[in-house]
């Protein structure tokens, strides 16, 4: 069974006067106990939106949230606040973006960490310490008794991260939502924080929902990956699938756009033209139709369906690419059998 | 071999600092830090020190004083009609007033008074207004229907202070309590609570919307809690630097207030604002006797503005060096 399954999830912003913005578009989504999935998308495609919804974290003002996201049998939609209150942190929690401002400056990280084991394992004192220092210790932070005395001005980048993913697997969460958990760091500590989170996801069994525009990211880390453009998923695939035949033009197009270390020298990177636009949507037709060089007249008679190409492996396009094996993009080694990164 | 010696001495002093930590043994919190940079602040120094100075004085004044500032020692020398003073001399410093006092005496007496009436009005309006802004902006921070229409409710009340102006205040408690040293406390306490009230709402608004709000809330942490322990704190910073440049309105409105006549009209509790007023009469004849009260104003006005401005600086992380 599995542990999440949204459904048919759409967030809509509405605003006094203004254009309601779709943020989220219909996304459906499942993930099972202990897999790891990636979220990919560029800026504004609704990943972060669609993090919050899962969290109930969306203001109530301004915001209408459809569809059903069902958590361990539970609709989280449709509990009461004082029920998910509970959840958070306890069955859910949440990694953030940037690591200082995530922090409270004027608080110390103990008490911080501490925070959440009070709120749910209803710990005090000496036991609460030891048990923060003990979970510091864990994700990686040397001489923990002392760094929970420290404040995170006091604290690296990589430190800090360490420090909140530390509060946020305190009390053993089933399922770690990272929302661009590496955005705000340096490249070797990216690597190092994927790894904590990676080994976190495989030895407690914490599914972990991974948020990211970063192919990089998901390459090393991530079973399955679920690509979104516009507020919908497009295409839904495993790892190794995706790297090596990826099926709608825009997956191909990121793909493509990364520059790799293996390319000829003077080899020109393959842009995606123009950006993404919240004032397309999907009613007529394909949002990506517009920056596509494979377009039809098709694409723009109606939504296309999300079709099936293959064990698990899912698109939605009318004229997908890559689809029997051996063409353009084929060759591409899956990034993790070749112990590399296609950043 | 002197050299060699020299350059592995070097290399021991260079490794033993690379291998100490800023900060070592504990954390150094936000305020210990502002503390210690506003230790190190000329401007802060010199604001502290002027500020000390004038507090030492209003202290021990009744003690130091030469004569009662209410005693007339000279009624027959001093005739101010026809502009003949007393100037400054061995026996009174500063020289004495129209009625004969001794002005020293007057000045130290009467620093006790304005300050007093400053930092009084301070905290009055410190506190009312701490009180309101933070009871409005915790209303909203817990997020409930009802927390949102407390708020509208304070705030609007606090909207309806701020368009009373404040000498209107001060006019009307006057005419309820009559002319007093608590008449001006309480006109320019009223006259900041709005200030204080909105600094801190709007302070604990803006840290409501922070990340590590967000982050705290997606681990489940109990609203209440937030606003006690995340938003509070956090938003104190803005309306204590406000609080100590308030003191130097505060004092400057007293003396104001008591100039116009609202202060204490007992003679034998002067303060700078009251002896303004009357030294305004005899500006021709004696102009030292305006100017004493005066310059005592501006200085520690000034003091409290230093040490303000130094303690803004140093808490805004955007003008630490």
């Amino acid at each position: 069974m599995a542990l999440l399954t949204v459904d048919n999830l759409s967030v809509t912003f509405t605003g006094n006067n203004q254009r309601p913005v779709r943020a989220v578009d219909g996304v459906s989504f499942g993930m099972d106990e202990g897999e790891v999935l990636g979220l990919v998308g560029e800026s504004g495609c609704g990943k972060s939106v669609t993090s919050l919804a899962l969290m109930g974290l969306l203001p109530t003002r301004g915001v209408e949230v459809g569809g059903r996201v069902h958590f361990d049998g539970t609709d989280v939609l449709s509990l009461p606040s004082r029920r998910l209150r509970d959840m958070r942190g306890s069955q859910l929690a949440m990694i953030f973006q940037d690591p200082l401002s995530s922090l409270n400056p004027v608080v110390p990280i103990g008490r911080q960490v501490t925070e959440t084991l009070r709120r749910h394992k209803g710990m005090r004192g000496r036991a609460a310490r030891d048990r923060a220092a003990e979970l510091l210790d864990r994700v990686g932070i040397p001489d923990p008794a002392r760094r929970l005395t420290e404040y995170p001005h006091q604290l690296s980048g990589g430190m800090r991260q360490r420090a909140l993913i530390a509060m946020a697997v305190a009390c053993a969460p089933r399922l770690l939502i990272a929302d661009e958990p590496t955005t705000a760091l340096d490249v070797t500590i990216q690597a190092q924080i994927l790894d904590l989170l990676g080994e976190l996801a495989r030895s407690e069994g914490t599914s972990l929902l991974m948020i990211t525009h970063d192919l990089g990211v998901v390459a090393g880390l991530c079973d399955n990956i679920n690509v979104l453009y516009a507020g919908r998923v497009i295409e839904v695939s495993s790892r190794k699938q995706l790297f090596a035949s990826p099926h709608h033009p825009y997956t191909a197009g990121l793909l493509g756009s990364v520059p790799r270390l293996d390319a000829p020298r003077g080899e020109a990177l393959t842009p995606i033209r123009g950006s993404i636009n919240d004032t397309i949507d999907w009613d007529d037709g394909c949002a990506f139709a517009p920056r596509c060089d494979h377009y039809t007249m098709e694409c723009l008679t109606g939504t296309p369906e999300l079709v099936r190409a293959g064990e698990g492996h899912q698109h939605r396009c009318v004229n997908p690419v890559n689809l029997d094996p051996g063409s353009a993009h084929a060759d591409r080694p899956d990034p993790v059998a070749e112990g590399g990164n296609v950043r | 071999m002197t050299l060699g010696t020299d350059r592995v001495n070097k290399v021991d002093r260079l490794a033993e600092l690379t291998a100490r930590r800023d900060g070592d043994a504990e954390g150094a919190s936000l305020l210990r830090e502002t503390f210690g940079r506003l230790r190190r602040s000329p401007m802060a120094l010199s604001g502290a020190v002027i500020v000390g100075a004038f507090l030492f004085v209003a202290v021990i004044a009744p003690f130091v004083a030469p004569y009662e500032p209410g005693a007339q020692l000279w009624g027959r020398e001093v005739m101010p009609n026809q502009n003949v003073f007393v100037g400054p001399r061995a026996e009174n410093w500063f020289g004495l007033d129209h009625l004969g006092r001794d002005q020293l005496s007057r000045m130290l007496v009467g620093a006790r008074n304005s300050l007093l009436v400053g930092v009084v009005a301070t905290l009055l309006g410190f506190t009312v207004g701490a009180m309101l802004g933070g009871v409005a902006g915790a209303a909203v921070s817990l997020g409930r229907a009802w927390g949102r229409r407390l708020d509208a409710v304070i705030m609007r009340f606090i909207d309806m202070m701020l368009a009373i102006p404040a000498l209107l205040i001060a006019v009307s408690i006057a005419a309820i309590l009559g002319p007093s040293l608590p008449t001006v406390m309480v006109a320019v306490g009223l006259a900041q609570v709005p200030i204080f009230a909105r600094l801190l709402r709007g302070s604990m608004l803006a840290q409501s919307h922070s990340d590590y709000v967000l982050a705290a809330t997606a681990l489940g942490v109990r609203r209440p809690r937030i606003v006690r322990s995340h938003i509070l704190p956090n938003s104190l910073g803005p309306v204590i630097v406000q609080a100590t440049l308030t003191l130097a309105t505060a004092i400057i409105e007293a003396a104001a207030l008591s100039y116009l006549g609202f202060g204490n009209p007992d003679p034998a509790t002067p303060d700078w604002g009251a002896m303004l007023a009357d030294a305004q009469r005899f500006l021709v004849g004696a102009p030292e006797l305006a100017m004493y009260p005066a310059v005592a104003i501006i200085i520690t006005a000034l003091g409290f503005t230093l040490l303000g401005e130094a303690m803004r600086e140093s808490l805004d992380p955007k003008l630490r060096k």
